[in-house]
C-alpha cells in the first residue's frame, strides 16, 4: 500500500477499499521500521496524525465533499510552524519550541484534509546542500546510507524515497527542494516565489525563499501544489492571482510544438559524467515527443552563485537576529546580574551550528558600511542581469532545462569541511530562487558510474508553473515506458522496510 | 587573495551577538579568505547603469485595511518565553547597575 502514488491512495479512499486510519498506520509502521536508519524526521506525531485521519474518516462516512488529498498522509519540513508541535528549523536554538500558531501552509494541508506524520530533518534554518548541518544529526539517502540526501529539505526527500510518507513538503531557498528530489530519485517543485504563503516558514533569505511540494510522481507533486498554492493576505509577497492549473497540466503532457531551451551555462564542464548522459538522453526523449530543443545564452548565470553567497547570508544575517533569547527558544548564561547582551552572545553561540554562523558573519561583512556597496549593493545588481537573461531566454523558449545538480549524492562528511565545495552543488538551481521564477526536478535515470538517481530541471517564467508539470509529466511518461517500472523500484531494499 | 583576521572575525562576531571559541574564530577566518574571494566575482561585471533587484516582485506599499484582527492570547504569545512574570517576559538586565 505504502509504494502506491497519492493519487492511487486518494483514489482507494474515495471508493472505500481502504480508510485514512489504515494508510496512515502503514506509513507509521514504515517510520518505525526504517527511520532509525534514514533519520528522516525530527519528531513523529502519530497521536495528531492517527486523529486526523480519524476525523477524515468520519467525515468522509458522513458524506461529506472533500479536498483530493484528504487522509493521505504527509510529511512536513521543520522549518513550517505547527502548532502545539515541536518545531525547530534543525536548530537548537528553537530545540522543544511548540508554535502558538500554525503557518498558513499548515493551515491549508488541515483544511484539505491532509495528515502531517511529522516535522522532518533539515539544514539549520535551511542553510546547507546535505542535511548535514542540521543540530540534530544528518538523513541518509535511502538509496545509499553512506551519502546524503542532500539539503536543505533532506528529510522530506528521503522520507517521500524511502515510502515513510507518499508527500512531502519543503522549502527551496538556493534549490533546497529540487537538488533533494534529484539526489533520492523523486519529483520536487519550487513554486514561483508568492506563489506559496511564507507566512509561518521560519525564515532563512526572505527574497528567496519558497515552501513547495514534494512527491513520488509529477501528478501528485501537482496535487500538493494545488493545496499549497494561493494568496494570503498574511504575507505582504504572496501574489494575489489565481493558482496556475498544474494538475491539469500533469495530466495532459502534451509537449508537441513545445520549445524546450537548453542553458548553455548550465552543463558540460563540471557535471559529472553519467549527470550529462542522462541529461543529455532526456533531451532526446523530449525532443522525440515533438518539443523543438534550443540552445539559449545565460552569461550572468556565471556570478550567479557568488550572488547568492551574498543576498542570502546578509538576509539571514537580519533575520536572524530574532533569536535573542528574549521571547522564545533558548535561552543561556542567564545567571544573576549578567547583561541581555551577555545573554544574547551565549545564546546564539550555543544555540547556531557552524554553518549558520558563518552565514551570519559574512553577512554582517558584506553588508557593514564601506563593504556594502562593493558586496551587497553588486550581488543585487547581478541578480537584475540573471533576471533579464531569464527574460531573454523565455523568448526563445517556453521552458529551460539543465541537470539538477552537477553530482549524484556525495559522502556523508566528503564536502563538510570545504564550505566553497558544498556551495557549488547549487550552482543550477540558484538562479530559478534569484529570479523569482519557479523549477521542478524529476529523475533522469541512473548515473552509469554509481547507479545512484540524476535530475532532470525544468524551469518555466514566474506563475507558468503549470509548464513545469506539461514537461515534466510527458518526460516521466516516456522515462517510465522506457524503464518499464518506477525509478524507485531499482533502490536497494532497506532493512525492516514493508 | 582576501583575508579577515581573527581579530576581524571577532570584531563581526561581537557586531552579530555571538560570543565565539578562540577555534571558532581562527577556524573561520582561514576559511573566509576562500569565500570572499569566490563572492567577490560579483565585482569582476561592468554593474554601472545596472539597477539593484532587492526583490523579485514588483510589489509596493502591501497595505491591509485598516481593522482589528484576532491575535495570540497573552498566554500563547507566552509560551515559548524562556522567562516570564505576571503578563510580561522576563529578561536579563539591560541598563548597567551603576546607571
Amino acid at each position: 500500500m505504502i509504494r502506491q502514488s497519492a493519487a492511487q491512495m486518494a483514489a482507494a479512499l474515495s471508493e472505500g477499499s481502504t480508510t485514512s486510519v489504515e494508510l496512515t498506520q502503514a506509513h507509521l509502521d514504515q517510520i518505525a521500521a526504517v527511520d532509525n536508519n534514514v533519520k528522516a524526521f525530527l519528531h513523529v506525531d502519530a497521536e495528531g496524525a492517527l486523529a486526523q485521519a480519524k476525523s477524515v474518516d468520519a467525515q468522509r462516512k458522513s458524506g461529506e465533499k472533500l479536498s483530493p488529498l484528504a487522509g493521505i498522509p504527509l510529511a512536513l519540513k521543520d522549518v513550517l510552524a505547527q502548532r502545539g508541535v515541536p518545531t525547530t528549523a534543525g536548530s537548537k536554538i528553537l530545540q522543544g519550541w511548540r508554535p502558538p500558531y500554525d503557518s498558513t501552509v499548515v493551515t491549508k494541508l488541515k483544511d484539505a484534509g491532509l495528515v502531517i506524520l511529522g516535522k522532518t530533518n533539515m539544514d539549520e534554518f535551511a542553510m546547507g546542500s546535505s542535511t548535514e548541518n542540521s543540530g540534530y544529526g544528518p538523513t541518509f539517502n535511502p538509496w545509499d546510507l553512506t551519502r546524503t540526501p542532500g539539503g536543505s529539505s533532506g528529510g522530506s526527500a528521503a522520507a517521500v524515497s524511502a515510502f515513510q510518507a507518499p508527500l512531502a513538503v519543503g522549502s527551496d531557498t538556493g534549490g533546497s527542494i529540487r537538488q533533494p528530489a534529484a539526489l533520492t530519485g523523486i519529483v520536487g517543485v519550487r513554486p514561483t516565489y508568492g506563489a506559496v504563503s511564507r507566512f509561518g516558514l521560519i525564515a532563512y533569505s526572505s527574497s528567496l525563499d519558497q515552501a513547495g511540494p514534494f512527491g513520488r510522481t509529477v501528478l501528485d507533486t501537482a496535487l500538493l501544489h494545488e493545496v499549497m498554492a494561493g494568496h494570503d493576505p498574511k504575507d505582504a509577497t504572496s501574489i494575489n492571482a489565481p493558482v496556475p492549473a498544474v494538475v491539469a497540466a500533469a495530466k495532459s503532457g502534451d509537449i508537441k510544438g513545445m520549445k524546450i531551451g537548453v542553458i548553455k551555462q548550465l552543463q558540460g564542464e563540471g557535471y559529472q559524467k553519467g549527470v550529462q548522459a542522462r541529461f543529455d538522453e532526456s533531451l532526446q526523449v523530449l525532443a522525440s515527443l515533438g518539443a523543438e530543443i534550443v540552445e539559449v545564452d545565460c552569461p550572468n548565470f556565471e556570478y550567479a552563485l557568488a550572488a547568492y553567497y551574498l543576498i542570502a547570508p546578509s538576509e539571514c544575517s537580519s533575520n536572524l537576529a530574532r533569536f535573542d533569547a528574549m521571547r522564545y527558544g533558548l535561552r543561556t548564561g542567564d545567571i544573576d546580574g549578567a547583561s541581555a547582551e551577555a545573554v544574547m552572545s551565549a545564546t546564539r553561540d550555543a544555540g547556531f551550528g557552524r554553518e549558520v554562523k558563518r552565514r551570519i558573519i559574512l553577512g554582517t561583512y558584506a553588508l557593514s558600511s564601506g563593504y556594502y556597496d562593493a558586496y551587497y549593493g553588486s550581488a543585487q545588481k547581478i541578480r537584475t542581469l540573471i533576471i533579464q537573461d531569464y527574460a531573454k531566454a523565455f523568448t526563445q523558449a517556453d521552458v529551460l532545462v539543465s541537470p539538477t545538480a552537477p553530482t549524484t549524492a556525495y559522502k556523508i562528511g566528503e564536502k563538510v569541511d570545504d564550505p566553497m565545495a558544498m556551495y557549488l552543488g547549487d550552482v543550477a538551481t540558484i538562479p530559478v530562487n534569484l529570479a523569482g521564477i519557479c523549477g521542478m526536478s524529476l529523475p533522469a535515470g541512473l548515473a552509469d558510474e554509481d547507479k545512484l538517481p540524476v535530475g532532470f530541471q525544468i524551469m518555466a517564467p514566474a506563475m507558468q508553473d503549470q509548464r513545469l508539470y506539461q514537461a515534466g509529466a510527458a518526460l516521466e511518461a516516456a522515462l517510465l515506458s522506457k524503464w518499464g517500472a518506477p525509478i524507485l523500484s531499482q533502490a536497494p531494499a532497506l532493512a525492516g522496510s514493508k | 587573495m582576501s583575508s579577515l583576521s581573527r581579530d576581524d572575525v571577532a570584531k563581526l562576531a561581537g557586531l552579530a551577538r555571538i560570543e565565539m571559541t578562540e577555534e571558532e574564530l581562527v577556524s573561520l577566518s582561514s576559511q573566509f579568505g576562500m569565500i570572499l574571494d569566490a563572492v567577490a566575482r560579483v565585482q569582476e561585471v561592468d554593474l554601472s547603469g545596472v539597477k539593484a533587484t532587492s526583490h523579485p516582485q514588483p510589489l509596493e506599499n502591501v497595505a491591509r485595511p485598516d481593522v482589528v484582527l484576532p491575535s495570540l492570547s497573552p498566554e500563547d504569545a507566552l509560551s515559548g518565553a524562556p522567562a516570564k512574570e505576571d503578563s510580561r517576559f522576563r529578561v536579563p538586565q539591560i541598563l548597567g547597575e551603576a546607571e
